[in-house]
């Protein structure tokens, strides 16, 4: 072996995952772009994709964290509305829409803590746990709403309204925030003390523990960034549509861990990859939108999320097995 | 002589299981302890008491003359404790470096990691101790290293901290015997800095060849003490070790 070629097999090691992902993407776009080239040149087609995606960023990115330490969580779904609802509530109350937004985003992350608390003080498994997790926080926000939505008209004309979800020259203001979002959790996930910790905790817990390392609460803080993650979603979405609705955040549940998985990140822990994870999200929203954009019947969509999440698997495969 | 660290009838017990029961033991300054005993004698629940993995039943832990209290991982390495524990501890997927580095990573204001430095230092290391070939450097993955490798970055770990203390637990297992004079050098090495070791181990003769001190572990109690210079051979300690556990 060459000291170029690990050279190269380190930076492989290192960014394979996130070229993956982002290779998928491209062949994405290239098969639209081949299959239907007028649809895919239509402007309304990459705007509706682009309302979409900073959501599933939003949700995504902070379950790469979670995922590389080695825990997952289903609840997000759930906390995303219970989110929204405090938002939607108190703003109808007559508060100031901004402090209403700190309230959910709160609200968001207070949930995440208490889901990571419950889970790794008394040894739970994240998946079953957080599967309670998300039916019974539902099952709260459709007793106490009576499965009835709440309007928010004049949201719009508080100055917070543009700042968010306005446009910029036509762009959706969210993009730029999930642009930053997605900064802010790189240089969090793999320069900071924290993302490290992330890494470590999820790699070997018993060794992180035996180097001084805060094991628990590692993990509580990753639940904590899903809550407030799924917090912002919720609240942005609620802002775009005007609406609360009851059900909210469902329909992401099994998007955004698709985007995790088909971002590149393994479910085993120890790994993860914020850049694929966006390429991961990319896929997932152009797979909902493109297939329809196309001509296709909607019917398809199921079928080819499936299929791509698949490819996506058989693909990191290649990146090598899990080492010990 | 002043002893770094001492324990004092300290008691660890799993459930209905007593792993410790009477252990007490110290350290001196510049001094290598080796700590031998039967496999399930309670050397390694010993050594992770000591630094804070388990928390003690019941006893004290001194350090440096202090009782201390709430003992963990973290404080033990605060004070000056490092350790090479049985299994490494390392994370495979993760770099060089990152293991080097990992619970005790140099940071900027803010928790941001001052990632030259740390590669500076973590080639510096594993250059020093000399385990690993010119291929590999601070960004390999641990997991790609081979156990004589993987050995060299936790040592290089234990030491980047000029720990006044370290604690090796079965630091030769599975390693050649080339790799076994390097772990050798090094201990003779942090001895001649005038620190001190505990070196745990099943082999008597690994044990004998550096140690100043013998401590002998039975059934979660330290059954016996003895400094080299009384004995003459390891035959000789391995008859005491016989004896002392037979007649416990």
């Amino acid at each position: 072996m060459s000291r170029e070629k690990s050279f190269v097999g380190n930076m492989f090691h290192k960014n394979g995952r996130a070229l993956g992902s982002m290779g998928y993407f491209a062949l994405l776009m290239l098969v639209f772009l081949i299959g239907a080239p007028e649809a895919w040149m239509r402007p309304n087609l990459h705007q509706s994709v682009f309302v979409m995606m900073p959501t599933l960023i939003f949700l995504t990115i902070p379950l790469v964290f979670l995922v590389a330490s080695g825990e997952i969580d289903l609840s997000f779904a759930s906390t995303y509305a219970v989110a929204a609802y405090v938002f939607a509530l108190l703003v109808k109350a007559g508060f100031d829409p901004a402090l209403c937004i700190l309230a959910g985003l709160a609200t968001g992350t207070a949930i995440g803590g208490l889901v990571g608390t419950l889970i790794v003080v008394f040894r739970l498994s994240s998946l079953v746990a957080s599967l309670g997790v998300l039916f019974l926080l539902r099952g709260v926000i459709l007793l106490l709403t009576n499965s009835r939505s709440i309007t928010l008209l004049d949201i719009d004309t508080h100055w917070i309204y543009p700042l968010l979800v306005g446009k910029f020259y036509g762009f959706p203001m969210q993009i730029f925030w999930a642009a930053i979002f997605v900064t802010f959790s790189y240089y969090l996930f793999s320069k900071h003390v924290f993302g490290v910790h992330i890494h470590h905790v999820g790699d070997n817990a018993v060794s992180a523990e035996q180097m001084g390392i805060n094991v628990n609460a590692v993990k509580i803080k990753a639940f904590m960034f899903v809550g407030f993650g799924a917090a912002l979603g919720g609240i942005f979405t609620t802002l775009i549509t005007y609406t609360f609705f009851p059900t909210q955040g469902f329909g992401y549940l099994l998007l955004a861990l698709a985007a995790v998985f088909v971002g590149g990140t393994p479910y085993w822990g120890g790994l993860g990859t914020i850049i694929g994870a966006v390429f991961g999200v990319g896929v997932i929203a152009y797979m909902e939108i493109g297939i329809v954009a196309i001509g296709w019947s909607g019917t398809w969509r199921q079928f080819f999320n499936g299929l791509i999440i698949l490819l996506a698997l058989l693909g990191h495969r290649l990146h090598g097995e899990r080492v010990r | 002589m002043e002893p770094i660290i001492e324990l004092n009838k300290v008691a660890k017990r799993f459930g209905g299981i007593t792993a410790l029961s009477n252990a007490s033991l110290s350290v001196n300054k510049g001094e290598i302890v080796g700590l031998i005993g039967d496999n399930g004698a309670g050397k390694s629940t010993l050594i992770k008491t000591l630094v804070g993995v388990h928390s003690p039943d019941d006893g004290d832990i001194i350090i440096r003359g202090k009782k201390v209290t709430n003992w963990n991982a973290l404080k033990a390495r605060e004070s000056g404790i490092e350790t090479v524990f049985q299994d490494r501890a390392l994370c495979p997927q993760q770099s060089i470096v990152w293991n080097i580095f990992m619970g005790k990573e140099l940071r900027y204001p803010f928790g941001f990691i001052r990632e030259k430095e740390q590669i500076r230092e973590a080639n510096r290391l594993i250059r020093e101790i000399g385990f690993t070939s010119e291929l590999i450097n601070a960004d390999s993955p641990v997991g790609n290293l081979s156990g004589g490798e993987r050995q060299g970055v936790a040592i290089a770990r234990a030491i980047y901290n000029n720990a006044e203390l370290i604690i090796l637990d079965e630091p030769t297992n599975n390693l050649s015997l080339n790799e076994t004079q390097k772990v050798f050098d090094f201990v003779l090495n942090v001895k001649k800095s005038n620190r001190s070791v505990l070196f745990i181990g099943h082999n008597i003769y690994h044990v004998y060849d550096i140690s100043d001190r013998f401590v002998i572990l039975d059934r979660g109690e330290v059954v016996h003490q003895i400094n080299k210079e009384d004995i003459g051979t390891p035959e000789e300690l391995m008859k005491i070790m016989r004896d002392t556990i037979k007649s416990h």
